[in-house]
């Protein structure tokens, strides 16, 4: 196509425009300035700065690499100059009219602490300009010469990078975990300064990243293609020594870790018993189901009304004769609202279920249930679960809890997925009038995903409220739902191993990074979208799901004629 | 007998059936206990139908936008609430400004009217990004694709307004001309003052935009469109232009809708829009969406049925404070419609496919 070649001036401007409005865009909602006490590197790059440049890093990447496909190196690097100049513009604009106008009425975050963090460091506004315009070029410079490294080079560049990123973010919990043990204290005063890393230790850093993925790419690398060489009976043996080997690890982690780093754990853990049971829901029988929160919170107030011991005492049975009425009433639910929604497909099916969501979340809150649920006040003083006089009492011994749950359910999951209901699940998936003519019965393998997605999400509420001790109506909103299902996605539909993936990235992550909280919505819905757009089958791809999306014509920008009737997602 | 009637209908069949007959059962229970304990009088019900009414024709002006869009797409649009959201929270700023110069005071009329077109324009503004950004390159896909990019763009939305405007809830300024009741032809008629002119705006836009669908040249297009994408391409149509054209469309009814709800409510906030979006998409498919007079008509049913239910069903079913439960009440009837109509209550059947 013709206008797929272009590429001239107007497109540079173009590309820069974009840069210069999500720059502003970031600095608007207020990242630039949460993130600018977090330090990276020890006095020179904070997170708010990444933040503010990645956007004319990015666009400058783009550009250069739209430009090398038609014209000269030299103008590739030009052009990506040009588009961070352009970007630079923007902000310096944002930042002029910042200090001349008030512009907090309307723009809450434009306060004079972030109009100093635009200044860069400098004192006059004409210094402030300047200092933005030179750096968001050479920025922009960057990404253009990012670009035209060969892959091998840029690919190891990358990874270090994030590697160093992720260290830095980490050292809040590197000190708190290890901190105390003196096998880390040099580890730890060469790597990291006062607030950030060390240059030593960023460069350390960014070495070992490069050189592992340098490693990875030569292709030497290969364990799985090793051990698939072996006799079976070697194999067999290596494999129950991997199993047994990361058991073990498992096993050890909290000991190793220590409290916090636990409790983190835990959480994760809960959010991957939840994102297996959506999986089999979403990801094998492609039900979009938003309301699945309700299942957890049905777990979590049946295992909170039978065991508390506190004003809404009932029975004050032990969390273990809850746990197995907690699954079972939620599985029951899932049943129950399975049925109605047995014929709809697809987006109907996704805003009925919103709605259950949302009934359960109404009835929790109103009065007419609070002599039973508390109503806003939620149950309090949940008993921690004990096996004989082990008290589960902290998030060091409540992650064996987890763990086990993991476990059980993972194997569920897996054995599931590849037995008759699994297979039915996947055909109907596919399309539901060639399953039910293949002879599946419908309603049954959709209300058996229902049940067995609702029957994880009651033991992940059990386990919730014992971990928690007290349970609040406010923990099972909608965001908990969406959390579930950008998890999934982000890991893979329908693959196993990307629920974990998926958790520890979207759940564990921002765990780290506390000034994070508030855009982490944000960075969900933005990662939805760009997921459904960039990388429809997830990290963690499940295969057969992976090659049915890329058997389909490529997302063609022309008008195809109709929704087409295949239901994959 | 028995098995004649078994082997007609599936248990789910029977199932649905019992369920839906409890719920009536407890709907007329409810509202005969409410009715003869005498509880309300009948200017109490007149005031619960007129407040429906107003609440009514601001659902039926955000559900137009999830029909347009599905009569042509086939999608939901499910950040259309957040489409709602810019426009009134936007207009908000210049509404505090309006009120600080006295210009409400002196103009209301004119006030009004800047600030419906400041909504309109972005509501419109965020209606048309988005579809270029996150609905356009998923043309095709598989169904459930564009869906979940909505829902991510949902949130978004919602984040991206808390972290720019702020996450507090913030008071619109008063309307002075509007206080009170309505006082008109020389008497004083049972009904508030801006519900009225809610009622009447909210009237004005649907005739507009049954005239624009029914009789422009761009309303054409759309409803060929709608009807075979392909046939409407080869006979010169830009479809491009007419889904933006419909996004556009969708977009200037919020942005009115959204400073109709803030005249009646008062109150805006980032997040505001989830809910009145979730209900007007109750609101179109109980008109049978894709059906421009039936979300009209939705909207106004839903509307009245949300304020009268609380008081007259559950209130004589014996529930405390049952106000809290208006929005149950909301899903429930979308749930019920999903159930035993799909499609709607003037829609044309739709096959199973569709539903």
């Amino acid at each position: 196509m013709d206008k797929e070649l272009k590429f001239s001036w107007s497109e540079i401007l173009k590309f820069g425009a974009i840069a210069g409005i999500v720059a502003i865009y970031v600095i608007l909602v207020g990242m630039v300035e949460a993130f600018n006490d977090r330090y990276i590197i020890s006095e020179t790059v904070t997170l708010g700065q990444i933040a503010l440049f990645s956007p004319v890093f990015l666009l400058g990447y783009f550009a250069a690499d739209k430009a090398r496909q038609i014209k000269s190196t030299g103008f590739a690097i030009l052009s990506s100059a040009l588009v961070g100049l352009v970007g630079g513009i923007f902000v310096a604009a944002l930042l002029f009219l910042g200090a001349n106008i008030n512009m907090r009425a309307v723009f809450l975050n434009v306060s004079p602490d972030l109009l100093k963090i635009l200044h860069l460091g400098q004192e006059t506004m004409l210094g402030a300009i300047a200092a933005n315009l030179i750096i968001s070029a050479i920025v922009g410079l960057f990404g253009g010469l990012f670009a035209l490294t060969p892959h091998k080079w840029s690919n190891a560049l990358l990874v270090g990078l994030s590697i160093v990123l992720l260290m830095g973010i980490m050292q809040e919990l590197m000190t708190i975990t290890f901190g105390s043990k003196d096998w880390y204290k040099p580890i730890g005063k060469f790597i990291y300064a006062q607030k950030g890393l060390s240059w030593g230790g960023a460069i350390l850093f960014l070495i070992l990243g490069a050189a592992y993925s340098l490693w990875r790419g030569s292709g030497k690398f290969r364990p799985a293609a090793k051990v698939a060489k072996m006799p079976a009976k070697q194999r067999m043996t290596v494999s129950l020594t991997a199993w047994a080997l990361g058991l073990i690890i498992l096993l050890a982690l909290p000991k190793f870790l220590g409290s916090y780093p636990s409790e983190i754990l835990t959480t994760v853990g809960i959010y991957i018993i939840m994102g297996l049971g959506l999986n089999i829901v979403v990801g094998f029988a492609g039900l979009l189901d938003l309301g699945y929160v309700a299942f957890f919170a049905i777990g979590a107030y049946t295992v909170g009304v039978l065991t508390t011991t506190g004003k809404l005492a009932t029975v004050g049975w032990s969390f273990w004769m809850a746990l197995p009425i907690a699954v079972f009433l939620a599985m029951f639910a899932g049943v129950l609202l399975g049925i109605p929604v047995l014929k709809m497909r697809g987006d109907y099916l996704a805003i009925v279920t919103l709605g259950f969501g949302e009934i359960i979340r109404v009835l929790v809150l109103s009065d007419w249930l609070k002599p039973f649920i508390g109503g806003a006040q939620g149950i309090l003083q949940i008993p921690k679960p004990h096996i004989g006089g082990f008290v589960f009492k902290g998030p060091q011994q409540m992650y064996y809890i987890v763990l086990a749950g993991i476990l059980l359910v993972g194997y569920v999951a897996w054995r599931l997925r590849d037995a008759r209901v699994g297979r039915a699940w996947k055909a109907m998936r596919e399309d539901e009038d060639v399953a039910e003519a293949m002879g599946i019965h419908l309603v049954s393998t959709k209300l058996m995903a229902f049940a067995t997605g609702a029957a994880f999400a009651g033991l992940a509420g059990a386990i919730f409220a014992a971990k928690l001790g007290s349970i609040f109506p406010q923990s099972f909103n909608l965001i908990v739902s969406i959390n579930v299902l950008s998890l999934i996605i982000v890991g893979g539909i329908g693959s196993l191993p990307g629920v974990v993936v998926g958790a520890l990235i979207l759940v564990g992550l921002p765990e780290l990074l506390r000034e994070f909280a508030d855009f982490r919505m944000l960075f969900y819905g933005a990662l939805l979208v760009a997921m459904m757009l960039v990388k429809p089958e997830g990290f963690v791809p499940e295969k057969t799901h992976a090659r049915e999306l890329s058997e389909k014509e490529p997302f063609a920008p022309e008008i195809e004629p109709e929704a087409p009737a295949r239901e994959t997602i | 007998m028995f098995h004649r009637f078994m082997r007609r209908h599936d248990t789910t069949d029977i199932v649905m059936w019992l369920i839906g007959f409890g719920l009536l059962a407890a709907v007329i229970y409810g509202s005969f206990v409410t009715l003869s304990s005498g509880k309300y009088d009948a200017s109490v019900w007149l005031d619960f139908t007129i407040f429906g009414l107003a609440q009514g024709s601001v659902y039926a002006l955000i559900a137009l936008g999830y029909t347009l869009v599905y009569g042509i797409l086939f999608m939901i649009n499910f950040a259309h609430g957040e489409v709602f959201t810019g426009g009134v929270f936007t207009a908000y700023f210049v509404a505090i400004a309006l009120e600080n110069s006295g210009f409400i005071e002196r103009h209301w009329v004119l006030s009004l009217l800047i600030l419906m077109a400041v909504a309109m324009t972005v509501s419109v503004l965020v209606a048309v990004v988005l579809e270029r950004i996150a609905y356009r390159p998923l043309r095709g896909a598989p169904r459930l694709v564009p869906l979940i990019t909505a829902i991510g763009a949902s949130f978004f939305l919602q984040y991206t307004y808390r972290g720019i405007y702020g996450s507090g809830i913030k008071t619109y300024p008063d309307f002075p001309a509007l206080d009170g009741k309505l006082n008109m032809f020389g008497r004083e008629w049972p009904i508030l003052t801006v519900q009225a002119l809610v009622i009447v705006v909210a009237a004005l836009m649907m005739i507009f935009l049954y005239w624009y669908v029914q009789k422009t040249k761009a309303g054409k297009a759309m409803r060929a469109v709608a009807e075979d994408k392909e046939a409407a391409a080869l006979m010169g149509i830009d479809v491009d232009r007419v889904i933006v054209n419909t996004f556009a469309l969708g977009g200037s009814m919020a942005g009115v809708a959204g400073i109709l709800y803030a005249l009646l409510f008062k109150q805006v906030n980032a997040f505001m829009g989830f809910i009145p979006g979730i209900k007007a998409f109750t609101a179109a498919v109980l008109g049978g969406i894709g059906n421009v007079p039936g979300a009209m008509l939705g909207g106004l049913f839903l509307g009245i049925v949300e304020s009268l239910g609380p008081s007259l069903i559950l209130d004589g079913l014996g529930i405390p404070s049952p106000y809290q439960l208006k929005d149950a009440i909301a899903f429930t009837l979308l749930v019920l419609v999903l159930i035993f109509r799909p499609s709607g209550i003037m829609g044309e059947r739709l096959s199973e496919k569709k539903a």
